[in-house]
């Protein structure tokens, strides 16, 4: 069951890699992580590996800055933010609406 | 044996404790790195008001203080993964100088559903910690 769910949530075509590379750019560069971010598991929880409330409002922000929209406030949600998995489906939904 | 009863996490409380610690270098690298997307989107016009130095630059110190309290608050009202608009927790400075707390919107109507209807707040700062203890009440 593990396997298959990791690799049903594992980036399948290009554009998934793309948004996942942008993501994990953004994670490097203000979540303050312990582990790597380029290479941390997309099921990892950024929480438990060293993101605060404070560097995931810096979080939020740059996403919104490399995507180009403004997350609502019904998806101010620790569950959206806590792991790189979480965050590529929440990109995806508000880029597919834009 | 039994085990002993755990605190009701999402149940009606009488009082309620909560604290936070915030780095003013996060806050420094916050507004380095967003300005006032970052300003604007986590603090009340009011609370930029008090947190201006006399040269009209934003206080770390007093912002990371104010961070701690919408923290402390949010681990006082428990909900259920979700943030709010950090806006809707307010610190407002009475007029004696002490600090107090504002609850607006989501963040208000879920203190109702806690049953906490008055809340306590202090801040205090030095250097490179700001920190805040929340208390809510019934």
């Amino acid at each position: 069951m593990e396997l298959s769910f990791r690799f049903a949530t594992r980036p399948t075509n290009s554009y998934q890699m793309t948004i996942d590379d942008s993501i994990r750019k953004v994670l490097k560069d203000h979540a303050n992580l312990s582990v790597d971010a380029l290479t941390v598991a997309e099921d990892a929880d950024l929480y438990k590996n060293g993101m605060t409330s404070q560097t995931g409002v810096n979080v939020m922000l740059a996403l919104e800055g490399a995507f180009d929209f403004e997350f609502p406030d019904t998806m101010l949600n620790r569950s959206v933010f806590q792991t790189i998995a979480n965050i590529r489906a929440a990109v995806q939904k508000l880029t597919e609406k834009n | 044996m039994s085990s002993p009863t755990p605190a009701a996490s999402t149940a009606t409380a009488s009082l309620r404790v909560g604290v936070d610690l915030v780095a003013t270098q996060a806050v420094a690298q916050s507004i380095a790195s967003f300005g006032d997307r970052y300003l604007q989107r986590i603090f009340t016009a009011g609370e930029l008001a008090d947190s201006t130095t006399e040269q009209g630059e934003p206080s770390t110190l007093k912002l990371a203080a104010r961070f701690a309290a919408k923290e402390a608050t949010l681990k006082v009202l428990r909900p259920d993964h979700r943030w709010y608009d950090w806006r809707s927790i307010e610190v407002r400075k009475a007029g004696s100088g002490w600090a107090e707390l504002h609850l607006h919107g989501e963040a208000a109507m879920q203190a109702e559903a806690q049953g906490l209807r008055s809340f306590s707040l202090s801040l205090s700062h030095e250097c490179e910690y700001a920190i805040a203890v929340v208390i809510g009440s019934a």
